[in-house]
């Protein structure tokens, strides 16, 4: 199996892997640089309201803070499932 | 006034320590009055990395409670004349460093040296943001590796919101990449990120590149900097950082795989 790879040209080198987690893990992270202390907290709290209406998954809630000149728009995305 | 440079990465092993003491002792080898500060209290290390660790007999947070003057605290090096060290406390008492008492010690030292070096511990806790807390320029140690990597573009994210720079809206603290345990042979195997990759990813300019060296280990065991190990590339390639740290426009070595000789092939490629 190895050598089928190895002849194809088919194994990703272990270093690109690597790169691209990292630009999205470090992408991720540099989102939430700015983003004030309680963000976290007011995203686990939300989804704890959601969920006691809708079954959501964890990771089907999306939020973020937007900042303009003289005001701020918090956008939160839900993703409900079909019911 | 002296330029506060802190070594700092997050991630621990990276070779911060390393990287203090050969940066410091390269800066005096220059002829810059320097001191190199432990922040690590609780496990200090410095000291074993400079030779100096039987001559310590006050540390930081002495100073800091003001039981012995700073001056009685200050190592000067054996084997220069401008270097000298601030030890860590081995005290296991966490809140022993205070920001007021940094405070007071870096306005001292900074009217007497032109370079004060801040070995910054491990982690984002208290330790390691006071030794960034004060500083003019950040040399952020990464290895060729993911979480190596992450922590460092935390611990950049720290330096533009948690130092005083930041806070009282001055000219940000100046960033440097320095990549430390380099191995251009694993890289060209695809094996190991490369030079470009984390520069790109971390985005800030490269101050050095350390290649993965025996000497190194060799430099510690002894408590001699590496930075005195002329011969060996990895202290080459810390004076060719000191050199770019004074802003001079130096070729960056020791990224590429060596292409072997007939002879060192034949005899065996000699000291690394």
């Amino acid at each position: 199996m190895k050598l089928l790879e190895f002849l194809k040209g088919e194994r990703k080198k272990t270093a690109s892997v690597a790169k691209e987690r990292l630009q999205i893990i470090v992408a991720h992270q540099r989102g939430q640089r700015d983003q004030p202390d309680y963000m976290p907290m007011l995203e686990r709290e939300l989804l704890e309201v959601i969920r006691r209406y809708v079954k959501v998954e964890q990771d089907a809630i999306n939020i973020s803070l937007d900042r303009d000149d003289d005001c701020s728009v918090l956008e939160l995305n839900v993703t409900l499932p079909r019911s | 006034m002296a330029k506060i440079i802190v070594v700092t990465s997050g991630k621990g092993g990276v070779g911060k320590t390393t990287s203090a003491a050969a940066i410091a002792t390269g800066l005096a080898l220059r002829g810059k009055k320097t001191v190199v500060i432990d922040f690590d209290v609780g496990l200090r290390n410095l000291d074993l990395i400079m030779g100096c660790e039987r001559r310590v007999v006050y540390d930081l947070v002495n100073v800091i409670q003001g039981e012995a003057g700073l001056n009685q605290a200050l190592i000067r090096d054996k084997r220069v004349d401008n270097l000298h060290i601030l030890p860590a406390s081995q005290t296991r008492d966490k809140d022993a460093l205070t920001q007021e008492g940094v405070e007071k010690i870096l306005e001292t030292l900074t009217k007497d040296f032109d370079y004060i070096v801040c070995d910054s511990p491990a982690g984002i806790e208290r330790g390691a943001q006071l030794a960034m807390y004060y500083a003019d320029e950040a040399v952020v140690v990464t290895n060729p590796e993911v979480s190596s990597v992450r922590d460092s573009d935390r611990i950049l994210g720290l330096l533009a919101s948690k130092t005083r720079r930041a806070e009282n809206g001055q000219e940000p603290v100046k960033e440097h990449l320095l990549i430390t345990r380099y191995n251009p042979a694993r890289v060209d195997h695809g094996d190991m990120l490369n030079l470009d990759d984390i520069q790109e990813i971390l985005a800030i300019d490269l101050l050095g590149l350390i290649p993965e060296s025996e000497a190194v280990l060799r430099a510690s065991n002894q408590g001699i900097p590496v930075t005195h190990d002329n011969d060996s590339d990895a202290g080459q390639a810390y004076t060719d950082t000191v050199s770019r740290l004074l802003g001079e426009k130096v070729p960056l070595r020791f990224h590429e795989t060596q292409k072997k000789g007939l002879l060192s092939r034949m005899f065996g490629g000699g000291r690394r």
